[in-house]
């Protein structure tokens, strides 16, 4: 186990450390062992309220919201990127002992981090608006606003990754910050705030308030002067968010949410490269992964084979100690989460599904932590709990079809719409599946491809608005349209 | 008085006439007599449910969902010139329904709800999503598709108009739409659909559902099968659509609420000029309008000589029949807005403002009925009194003399909403800064209430999110899939 050195525990607000108003603090567990880490700073309404005064003073009167060039933003938003990168190890080991996962995929993780906030730094000085063609008399351009102080709240599964996608385009636009991170997951975003001290962002852009969903989240959620809220997390606790919003100052809202994402595998492809990529993907971050691909749909034709090579792939996945790089899956992020998955497990053999592969729970050294075996489910029908609701677990169906048409329908049968996957070698097919499938990412011939370019979010119930790319910065914007006449300059004149 | 034909007053559902299911009717009142125009169907839930299946088969199997995007856009564009064609027959509707004055009717709603869909029309094959640069392993491309079934939720001041704005950019788009025209106003909405018919739009591309907001408006907005909201109206009822989406499908919202829009009038201007114009867009529609100016913040230095001679040119404001073409304002839109309106002012007299003009219901007709109120002007008004905080929506402005450029920008942004400003200076400099600083989504420049299809318009703050016109509009009505393909596998599978 790692001796790591933990950040600062207290609240980050005004580039300050400060103790919560209440004193109170939370606890934070490693997954491996279950035992505690230490204790965290627990925000309440109260500290949100100092942390919302200090992100409205340096966007209302600080450099940042005031003289910074868009230039020197991105320059700033640049050199936290490189710091990231510099302090790499030390966020990947300790995103590791808080949330669990492989200490490889931890380092994919904060490698992603890099990406994508040096990616929105690029973008700082780019955002622009448009001139727009009326009449000789009138000049109306639009300015592309940063829309002011943004809530930022994010889930546990990608503890610091997530918090860069949001932090990424708001930083860009020009916004101020208060983040909330996971009560499971509070470290990495902890030891962030001493890398955005040191890039030289000015006092109050970035602050962070650790705590509860039902305190600190609520508070953020109803709160009158911030300008928007962008979340990810449960579709349960996304609703309390736009219902907050909505019984408050009417913010905007960005949601990214759960997901129940199909995979589907067409007769022609080939079977042993598509379980090989599989492999790599399908039990990433023990499937506690918004996008997871929980429905294998595989034509009925190559469905047997496809069953035997993937299991045998399966197989070869290791679970164990995370910090072990020979280990592909570490425990699930919390004791609460543990239940949940082998909750749904059981469901799914008593309404009958085959429970193919593992099922159970998997023992590690003294039998602590909360490992899950890669599970696979077959003989599922579409009813079923275990194709119907997001597990986030390591736990997939795999269901035969025989038509396009029906494997559409069947895909789209589902409240949410985040990602979907085909494998084809047809480009027609291909292409016109990718049309009807309702999903927000559709790969084809890969999955789980997120790229800091690239537009991530959902259709339906899985969320409104989108993470990464260009279009994530338009959720940190007010469009201002400034129309100036000039035939009453011309009048004045006379 | 008019003797305008009525259009056909039941739900209109896949292009047919229908009654509702309950049978039910709701009134609609001529607000310059009070007197009942006529009866119209009432929608209600299962009416709701009834169209939303028309619209959801339209859009997913219905000839819509095949249609090029070159031909959506010359369906628009037709749509846009049978309103042209008809716009005599609208205006007096309009008129007939809501009381503005004809020559704004006709001028203004009706001409610019033609203009504002034969712009969207344009753009139905231009929105274009894009390819992303990745690697030579990978292609990457966005889709931007049609969010699907859309409501469209509008309110009475511009009945026709608001609802062309939402109509341009979803039809553009690809939706398919249900939409509820305010009950104070049905009329135009419903003779609309005999031009959408008409222009050759599939059965259950636009539906029709009259009703009152409880019962439609509610169903709509906590409905699971409607992908997307679309509502211009007020503040209150912005709050319980967004809330209503968060309890259902978490259907994206967007709204255009309500504004206390400031027009600040520099040291610099030429006063005559400033107030000739303010003249002209003061009291547009008596003040129902979001975007109203409704407070003048003048520099202390013209404020006496602004004052006198706007009170002047708006002496010569004409409120009466509005059949007239002299008429500057109709009566107000029903008896709940002049009672909220006379109520606004009487609160006004009672914190201690000077009612400097008007302040009194205009007696128009001998018997007393209608809906006029005169066009008032108040002064010695803090910024804390409730007519310079609330939104009146009715023909009051308050006059607010300021000294100092940071000052009457900070008086300028101290209120919920952020809608619209004016901002009247010769100096370059000091307007682009004052624009800058300006928390609204809209900022015109000597010039105040201009209103193009080009041009974004929506708030900042509790004024509502997301934008109407312009390309903006567009984007609500999307769902922008990313499609990554990888080509390295091909490779693999070709060996």
């Amino acid at each position: 186990m790692s001796k790591l050195q933990l950040p600062n525990t207290k609240l980050f607000i005004n580039n300050e450390w400060v103790e919560s108003i209440s004193g109170n603090k939370f606890k934070t567990f490693n997954p491996v062992n279950e035992e505690l880490i230490c204790e965290v700073s627990e925000g309440d309404k109260a500290d949100v309220d100092k942390a919302v005064i200090a992100a409205r003073n340096a966007f209302e009167n600080g450099v940042w919201g005031t003289t910074m060039t868009a230039e020197d933003r991105g320059k700033t938003i640049l050199k936290l990127a490189d710091l990231i990168q510099d302090h790499k190890e030390k966020l990947a080991q300790l995103e590791t002992m808080d949330c669990g996962k492989s200490i490889v995929s931890a380092r994919e993780d904060i490698d992603f981090c890099v990406r994508v906030i040096r990616y929105f730094g690029g973008w700082a000085d780019k955002i622009q608006g448009k001139t727009i063609p009326i009449s000789s008399e009138f000049t109306s351009i639009t300015k592309h606003e940063p829309i002011g102080v943004v809530a930022l709240i994010v889930a546990w599964n990608y503890p610091l990754m997530l918090l860069c996608w949001k932090l990424g385009p708001a930083l860009a636009a020009g916004c101020t910050i208060i983040a909330k991170s996971s009560e499971f997951t509070p470290l990495t975003a902890l030891y962030l705030c001493d890398l955005i001290k040191e890039a030289g962002f000015p006092p109050g852009v970035f602050n962070l308030v650790s705590g509860l969903g039902s305190t600190v989240g609520n508070a953020l959620s109803h709160h009158l002067d911030i300008d928007k809220i962008s979340f990810t997390g449960s579709t349960v606790t996304g609703r309390k968010i736009m219902e907050g919003a909505a019984k408050s100052n009417l913010k905007p809202v960005t949601l990214e949410l759960g997901g129940k994402s199909p995979n589907i595998f067409f007769a022609d492809c080939d079977i042993e490269h598509c379980v090989n990529a599989a492999k790599d993907y399908v039990f990433s971050n023990n499937s506690q992964n918004c996008c997871f691909s929980s429905r294998f749909f595989v034509h009925e034709s190559i469905h047997d084979a496809f069953l035997t090579l993937f299991t045998e792939k399966i197989k070869q996945i290791k679970v164990g100690n995370p910090y072990d790089e020979s280990n592909h899956l570490g425990p699930l992020v919390s004791k609460q989460q543990f239940d949940r998955v082998l909750g749904y497990i059981e469901k799914g053999k008593s309404e009958g599904a085959k429970c193919h592969l593992g099922g159970s729970k998997h023992h590690h050294a003294d039998g602590k932590g909360y490992f899950v075996q890669p599970t696979i489910f077959t003989n599922v029908t579409d009813n079923m709990t275990i194709c119907k609701e997001e597990i986030f677990g390591p736990v997939v169906v795999i269901l035969p079809f025989k038509t396009v048409d029906e494997v559409i329908k069947r895909a789209n049968n589902t409240t949410y719409g985040l990602a979907a996957g085909i494998w084809t070698k047809d480009i027609s097919l291909a292409l016109n599946v990718s049309n009807k499938l309702k999903a927000g990412s559709v790969w084809i011939n890969n999955y789980d491809n997120c790229l800091p370019q690239v537009p991530f979010g959902g259709f339906k119930q899985s969320g409104i608005g989108r993470d990464l790319s260009e279009y994530a910065i338009q959720s940190y914007l007010s469009i201002k349209a400034v129309t100036i006449s000039h035939k009453t300059l011309h009048a004045q004149q006379n | 008085m008019s003797k305008v034909q009525l259009p056909n007053t039941k739900l209109f559902i896949n292009n047919e006439w229908v009654e509702s299911v309950s049978g039910k009717k709701i009134k609609t009142y001529n607000p310059s007599n009070g007197k009942l125009i006529c009866e119209v169907s009432e929608g209600s839930k299962e009416d709701v449910d009834i169209a939303v299946k028309a619209a959801r088969n339209a859009l997913e199997n219905g000839e819509w969902s095949k249609m090029s995007s070159e031909d959506r856009g010359k369906l628009i564009m037709k749509l846009a010139d049978l309103i042209d064609q008809h716009r005599e027959h609208l205006s007096d509707l309009e008129t007939l329904d809501n009381g503005k004055p004809l020559t704004a009717a006709t001028n203004f709603d009706v001409i610019e709800a033609a203009r504002s869909l034969r712009y969207f029309g344009g753009w139905a094959d231009k929105i274009q999503g894009k390819t992303i640069p990745i690697s030579s392993e990978f292609t990457s491309m966005t889709r931007h598709e049609p969010i699907g079934v859309v409501a469209l939720v509008v309110a009475w001041n511009f009945p026709l108009l608001l609802l062309s704005w939402k109509l341009g950019p979803a039809l553009a788009a690809g939706c398919t739409i249900v939409a509820k025209p305010s009950e104070f106003t049905p009329l135009t909405a419903l003779y609309l659909c005999e031009l959408i018919k008409e222009a050759g739009f599939p059965p259950g591309v636009i539906n029709i559902v009259n009703g009152v907001g409880e019962v439609v408006g509610n169903a709509l907005s906590h409905h699971m099968d409607i992908d997307k909201i679309s509502f211009t109206g007020s503040t209150r009822v912005g709050r319980l659509i967004m809330e209503a989406a968060s309890k259902s499908n978490l259907k994206p919202v967007t709204l255009e609420l309500g504004g206390k829009s400031p027009n600040i009038i520099f040291g610099d201007c030429d006063v005559e000029y400033v107030a000739n114009a303010a003249k002209n867009y003061v009291f547009a529609n008596s003040s129902q309008l979001c975007c109203a100016a409704s407070r003048f913040f003048v520099d202390e230095r013209i404020f006496d000589v602004f004052l006198t001679i706007f009170t002047e040119k708006i002496k010569q404001l004409k409120v009466g029949d509005p059949y007239d073409n002299d008429t500057h304002l109709g009566p107000l839109v029903s008896k709940q807005q002049l009672d909220r309106v006379m109520g606004y002012i009487k609160k006004g007299k009672e914190e201690g403002a000077t009612c400097h003009l008007g302040g009194e219901i205009h007696n128009h007709n001998v018997d007393g009925t209608g809906y006029y109120v005169q066009p008032t002007i108040f002064i010695n008004v803090t910024d804390d009194m409730t007519i310079c905080k609330e939104e009146i929506f009715g023909p009051v402005v308050v006059l607010l003399p300021f000294k100092t450029v940071d000052e009457v920008i900070q008086r300028a942004n101290n209120t919920t909403y952020g809608l619209a400003a004016g901002i009247w200076t010769k100096d370059i400099s000091l307007a682009l800064n004052v624009s800058n600083r300006l928390k609204s989504g809209s900022v015109w420049v000597n010039d105040f209430n201009i209103l193009k299809s080009q041009i974004p318009f929506g708030g900042f703050k509790q004024s509502g999110f997301g934008r109407d016109l312009s390309e903006y509009a567009i984007q609500s009505y999307l769902s922008v899939k990313a499609i990554t393909i990888a080509h390295k596998t091909l490779h693999a599978q070709e060996q």
